[in-house]
């Protein structure tokens, strides 16, 4: 598939030819190295105008690295055992050798952290803070997405905030109880997202203040809902129609963090800290493709031409093309090891490519993106990388030509038929339905069931009821079950969950029953 | 711009405290695979980790998600020749909508979650069910005791260790023989001097030249540095084990019919905990398995444990039988002896005072600790008394009647409480 790794178009032509003296010439790296590279390749960053935040490069040791990852990259978390189980799994893995650790691990914070493991060569530890502490560092600075949801100044402090306070919770009421409640946030975490709406930017001193403040107004807002007080029967009447809540709610822990009728207040907290990281998660969600793209192209372009000032030797260019040509190869989907498509393939191929149209657009190119061929490569990419998700982002610039390279083809999988059918190719016909066909795939809330709570009974025996929107006929997994347990673990009282075709009409229905009155 | 940080000597332990999380919540599972393992392993294998599975469900954290069914449409690279309204047939179950080899890379891994215990969470694990004090649970789990030890000086350590004598006398050594050379030509000059000026007058050039010279290698002397970072020697300490000496166990067991694969299990785990104290304690330790119904042999330990015999019971055969190899083969000069018994407390009527008879002369001379424990839950019969009898007059002879495994600890109770003070 060499096809679709982008040639180098800083071509030797270019070449100065003063030649320098390259950086290094061994393998080994040595904290003067890494500053003086760093310092180059920030150079050439600033050059294609690469906004970012300041850097900081942490060396550590593989066994760290482990730690990491157990901890989704972060470096501060709070105790859970679904943590230990993940760093148990990676170690084992690691050790029998089933698996090389990931060279990068960057954090979506200000100062930016990368690290670098001190295994690496030095040029992988130059390929690692090309792609790292530059690629994704200026995407999480740029990304509309990033800059909406997340605060990279803030997300540290808020760790250390909800670590210290989920371990005062143990101290308080018992590791066991902290870990079943954080077990079922932790099953609706998906769901604990804002999609639409903008969470407000705090410091670790006014998240602090807020917390005890809203611990007692939470609780007041809860009382009054279940206001036991008989009402007036003409009262009574206008309240009967009023469902509650007034229209579904997508974002089921805010929901249950709310308006869940048992909660204390700590349990509302802790609700609380599992759904804002869910928040400052769900852009890393939504760009996989484009994030990774991004870094990609960046890493290659700058490196090269690290190699066309002369700084790097033959020797570095082989083992960086060798690790690139690794990160980038789309297995087609004969092959035995064919896991779907490869964000990084189909982001550095879409990279370059709108890089490619800008530069030497075909006919057909100005056909298909005209606003885009022949203009200024870097602000078109920079526009690309500030305004789309995945979605967005591919339903907008994945190009003829890049459906060609890739062969792709949709293929109809409806229960209905016997057989799958191939609904397009790549070919006249096909495009348009291939692209919009992908951007779909990469669609979270088409990956994900969409649940909203529908309905609480707020007048009889205070039941949730979910509701799921079916797509296209796709069922529920078995894991409702258990994760409707946990649902009706937080909301203290029966759940219910419907299934409801493309038509509105209710077609199944789950249920988890709650008999005591404190599910805890 | 640039912040480069080393964190390589950060503690990397830091998923510990969440392994121990996991540990914790599957503690059930994780018991009954150490409970296996102890089944499975030699009584000189104890002292190792354990790999445990744990059925993949019991572990998963379940989250909303699709199964297969209803419509879907996906796009996948790599098209060869199919072509627009092609049909293609179901992949068996499993695999990816698009026929692609989702399937291959799920091996068994999917049903289990499979982990390694190490040494110390095996221990405890395994100690959790005989309900040891947390003080012999430590004591147990420690690893090798080490003793420090002088062991000469060497030319780096912590300041506090300087060894002053030491470092004076290297001074002064470097002293003399850095000035030696200026010492032996000033000699000369001094001689030569004296010499001079019985002839010449003290402002001749010469004179003077001398003069200038002789001034120019006392202030040489005088500039090599009294005391040198050079000069400087650190008490040195190595550790060094515990001195340690060996050991030798005996496990005398009842194999007759009556002893079940359950009696025997508890009595495996007796004979456990008394090895792990005695690998604490010796370096070398060796075991010998002896096991009797109304005959007495030496066996290995697969058959100690396995085979299984029916018939009376003659202890004093066993006795008799240890007896013997302890003055064969462990002579008690070089050889702590300890003997742990288990049984279900049968025995031939009339043997049981030979019993006593054996060891109170024969035996109990011997040896550091003997233990026995009668695994039943009926009345005690004649053994029993004629053991108490013994009980009474040794203090190194311990036995107790026991159900569980959680019984067998305080029949060491003295073994570890004596040792807990002199460790």
């Amino acid at each position: 598939m060499s096809q679709i790794i982008a040639p180098s178009t800083e071509a030797a032509p270019k070449r100065r030819s003063r030649k320098k003296k390259p950086i290094s010439t061994g393998s080994e790296w040595t904290f003067e190295l890494v500053e003086r590279y760093h310092k180059e390749i920030a150079r050439i960053a600033a050059d294609f105008k690469l906004d970012t935040y300041p850097n900081q490069l942490e060396i550590i040791t593989a066994e760290q690295m482990m730690d990491a990852y157990a901890s989704v990259g972060m470096p501060v978390n709070y105790q859970h055992w679904s943590y230990g189980k993940h760093f148990m799994s990676t170690e084992k893995n690691y050790k029998r050798g089933q698996m090389g650790l990931a060279y990068e691990i960057v954090i979506n914070s200000n100062p930016c952290i990368a690290y670098l493991m001190e295994e690496n060569s030095i040029t992988m530890q130059a390929l690692v803070i090309a792609h790292a502490a530059f690629g994704h560092n200026s995407f999480f600075k740029g990304n509309y997405l990033f800059r909406t949801w997340t605060d990279a100044s803030g997300i540290i402090d808020y760790l250390v905030f909800a670590k210290n306070y989920i371990s005062e919770c143990e101290q308080r009421y018992g590791v066991d109880t902290v870990e079943l409640l954080l077990d079922s946030c932790h099953a609706l975490m998906n769901y604990g997202v804002d999609r639409y709406k903008r969470p407000a930017k705090l410091s670790l001193d006014q998240e602090k203040a807020r917390q005890a403040e809203r611990e007692a107004y939470l609780q007041s807002q809860v009382n009054d809902l279940w206001r036991t007080l008989p009402r007036r029967p003409e009262e009574e009447e206008k309240l009967e129609v009023r469902r509650f809540p007034d229209e579904p709610q997508e974002n089921i822990l805010y929901f249950i963090e709310k308006f869940a009728p048992l909660l204390e207040p700590w349990q509302r907290e802790i609700v609380r800290i599992v759904r804002k990281i869910a928040q400052y998660f769900y852009p890393q969600r939504q760009t996989q493709v484009m994030n990774e793209g991004w870094a990609t192209f960046w890493h290659y372009t700058i490196l090269n031409r690290l190699y066309d000032e002369g700084l790097v030797t033959d020797g570095f260019m082989l083992e960086f093309l060798q690790s690139h040509t690794n990160v980038v190869y789309q297995p087609p989907v004969t092959a035995r090891w064919y896991n779907g498509i490869n964000p990084y393939a189909l982001g550095f191929a879409m990279m370059s490519d709108i890089r490619r149209i800008c530069e030497h657009p075909t006919d057909e190119d100005k056909e298909w993106f005209p606003d885009l061929a022949g203009s200024d490569w870097l602000k078109s990419l920079d526009f690309a990388m500030r305004n789309f998700k995945d979605e967005s982002f591919i339903s907008q610039y994945l190009s003829p030509k890049m459906i060609r390279d890739f062969k792709l083809f949709s293929i109809l999988d409806d229960d209905h038929e016997s057989k799958l059918k191939v609904s397009a190719i790549h070919d006249e016909d096909g495009y348009r339905l291939i692209r919009h066909k992908l951007a779909n795939q990469y669609n979270l809330s088409y990956r994900e069931p969409n649940i909203q709570v529908y309905e609480v009974n707020t007048r009889g025996d205070r039941s949730m009821t979910l509701r799921h929107f079916q797509h296209n006929r796709r069922p529920l997994a078995n894991t409702v079950h258990e994760v409707l347990k946990h649902v009706a673990r937080l909301w203290g009282f029966s759940v219910r969950l419907e299934s409801v075709d493309e038509s509105g009409r209710v077609i199944l229905t789950y249920e988890c029953k709650v008999e005591k009155r404190h599910g805890f | 711009m640039v912040q480069v940080i080393d964190r390589r000597l950060n503690g990397k332990n830091k998923s510990a405290i969440n392994r121990e999380r996991f540990l914790r919540r599957f503690k059930d599972q994780v018991k009954q695979a150490v409970t296996k393992a102890v089944k499975g392993r030699s009584i000189t294998d104890i002292d190792n980790g354990e790999k445990v599975s744990i059925p993949v469900r019991d572990v998963s954290e379940p989250v909303f998600g699709h199964s297969h069914g209803g419509v879907w449409e996906t796009v996948h690279p790599g098209n060869q020749d199919y072509i627009k309204g092609d049909s293609i047939d179901r992949p068996p179950p499993g695999g990816g909508g698009g026929g692609g080899g989702k399937a291959s890379n799920e091996g068994e891994g999917e049903d289990d979650f499979v982990f390694e215990l190490s040494r110390e969470e095996f221990l405890n694990f395994f100690f959790d069910d005989l309900e040891l004090p947390n003080l012999v649970k430590t004591q147990l789990t420690a690893t090798e005791a080490f003793k420090n030890v002088r062991a000469g000086f060497t030319a780096d350590g912590t300041p506090s260790n300087i060894h002053i004598v030491r470092s004076l006398k290297g001074a002064l050594g470097r002293r003399i023989a850095l000035s030696a050379e200026p010492m032996s030509r000033l000699n000369e000059l001094q001689e030569e001097l004296d010499i001079l000026l019985e002839e010449h007058d003290e402002n001749s050039p010469e004179v003077m030249h001398i003069r200038e010279e002789i001034r120019h290698l006392k202030s040489r002397i005088i500039s090599i540095p009294f005391i040198d970072p050079f000069d400087l020697r650190y008490s040195n300490r190595v550790k060094i084990p515990r001195p340690t000496t060996q050991a030798v166990m005996f496990c005398v067991m009842d194999v007759s019919g009556s002893m079940d694969e359950n009696k025997k299990d508890i009595a495996k785990r007796f004979f456990i905990l008394l090895y792990l104290f005695l690998t604490r304690n010796y370096e070398k330790i060796e075991v010998v398995f002896v096991r009797h119904h109304t005959q007495a042999a030496e066996v290995n330990e697969h058959e100690f444990f396995h085979a299984r015999d029916t018939g009376g019971t003659v202890v004093s055969s066993a006795l008799k039988l240890t007896s013997k190899i302890i003055t064969e083969r462990f002579p008690t000069e070089d050889w702590n002896i300890y003997i742990a018994q288990a049984s279900d407390g049968d025995n031939w009527d009339s043997d049981s005072a030979q019993c006593r008879e054996i060891l109170t002369k024969e035996i109990m001379p011997l040896v550091q600790y003997y233990a026995y424990i009668e695994i039943t839950e009926g009345e005690p019969q004649n053994l029993w008394y004629e053991y108490e009898k013994i009980h009474a007059t040794h203090a190194h002879f311990a036995m107790k009647k026991i159900q569980t495994p959680a019984d067998i600890y305080p029949v060491f109770r003295d073994l570890f409480k004596k040792s807990a003070v002199t460790a």
